[in-house]
C-alpha cells in the first residue's frame, strides 16, 4: 500500500465517517445540556455528508448525484438549527434552565 | 516529474493536517465542558470536513460547507450559547454512577464505530465503468435544474417556513404585558 497515495483510497474517509459517528452519538448520550446534543447532532449530520461524497467521488456512476444530496442535508441541517434553537431559547425563558435533568415536566 | 518537489509529500502533510482538524475538532466538540469551546471545535470540524470535500473532488461543496455550517450554523449556535446558560452542570450523579454511564456511552460508540468501519472496509463495492459526467458545479447546476428541481424548491419552502417558525416560537415569550 503505497503511503503517498492515502489520499485517494477510500477506506480512509469510510473510517473518517464512521469515528465522526461514534463520536456525535457518544456526544449525543454524555452532553447534559441542549445545545450540547444540537452540537453532536451535527457531528452526526457532518458523518452522513462525508459517507454521501465518499461513495460519490469513488463509487457513483453520476458524480453530482451525492454531491447534490449534501447539498440538501446542509440546508436541512440550517433549518433544523434554526428550529432548535428558537425551541431552546424558548425553553429558557419557561424554566431557567436548557439542562436536559431539568426538563422532566413529561416524566411519568 | 513534478515540477514542485516533494510535491507528493507536501499533499500527504496536508491531508494528515486535515484529517487531524476534523478529528480533533470533533473531539472537542463532543468532549469540552465550556459548551463555546465546543461550537469552536465543530468550527474546526468544518473546516477540515471541507478540505476533505476538496481532497474529494469538489471544491463547490468545500466552500459551501464552510458557508454554511462555519458562516450560518455555529454563528447561530453561538447566538443560542449568549442568550442562555448553556454550560455543562457540575455532576451530581456519584461517581460510580457517572464512571457506569460514561463506560456505557464509550461501548456503544465502540461497536457502532467498528460495525460501521467494518461495513464500509468489507462491502462489495464496485466501480463503475463509466462515469455520466465529470461531477463540475455545471453538472450540479443541470441536474439541480433538471432532474432535482422539485426537491430544490421543496428546500426552499422548508427554509421559510424554518425560518418564519423560529421568529414566531423565539418571539412569543417577549410581548409587554
Amino acid at each position: 500500500m503505497n503511503l503517498l497515495q492515502l489520499h485517494q483510497r477510500p477506506a480512509v474517509y469510510l473510517v473518517l465517517a464512521a469515528l465522526l459517528l461514534a463520536v456525535g452519538i457518544y456526544g449525543l448520550i454524555r452532553r447534559r445540556t441542549l445545545i450540547g446534543m444540537l452540537i453532536a447532532g451535527e457531528l452526526i449530520f457532518s458523518a452522513a455528508s462525508l459517507n454521501f461524497m465518499t461513495v460519490n467521488r469513488f463509487y457513483a456512476p453520476d458524480p453530482a448525484v451525492g454531491q447534490i444530496f449534501v447539498l440538501f442535508i446542509m440546508g436541512l441541517a440550517a433549518a433544523e438549527v434554526a428550529i432548535a434553537l428558537s425551541v431552546i431559547i424558548a425553553v429558557y425563558r419557561n424554566y431557567r434552565s436548557i439542562h436536559s435533568n431539568d426538563l422532566s415536566e413529561l416524566k411519568g | 516529474m513534478n515540477p514542485i518537489p516533494f510535491a507528493d509529500y507536501l499533499v500527504l502533510a496536508l491531508f494528515a493536517l486535515i484529517v487531524g482538524t476534523t478529528i480533533g475538532g470533533a473531539l472537542i466538540a463532543a468532549l469540552s465542558t465550556r459548551i463555546i469551546r465546543g461550537v469552536s471545535g465543530l468550527m474546526m470540524c468544518c473546516v477540515g470536513l471541507g478540505g476533505l470535500y476538496y481532497f474529494l473532488n469538489s471544491p463547490f461543496l468545500a466552500l459551501m460547507e464552510i458557508l454554511i455550517y462555519v458562516g450560518a450554523v455555529c454563528v447561530t449556535i453561538v447566538f443560542g450559547v449568549m442568550l442562555s446558560e448553556p454550560d455543562e452542570p457540575p455532576h451530581q450523579e456519584s461517581r460510580r454512577h457517572a464512571a457506569l454511564w460514561g463506560g456505557g456511552a464509550l461501548l456503544v460508540c465502540l461497536a457502532i464505530a467498528f460495525g460501521v468501519a467494518h461495513l464500509g472496509l468489507s462491502g462489495p463495492w464496485t466501480e463503475p465503468a463509466t462515469r455520466v459526467n465529470d461531477g463540475s458545479v455545471e453538472a450540479i447546476g443541470l441536474a439541480l435544474l433538471t432532474t432535482y428541481s422539485l426537491p430544490f424548491e421543496l428546500i426552499s419552502i422548508v427554509l421559510l417556513v424554518a425560518i418564519l417558525g423560529a421568529l414566531v416560537i423565539a418571539r412569543s415569550g417577549r410581548t409587554k404585558e
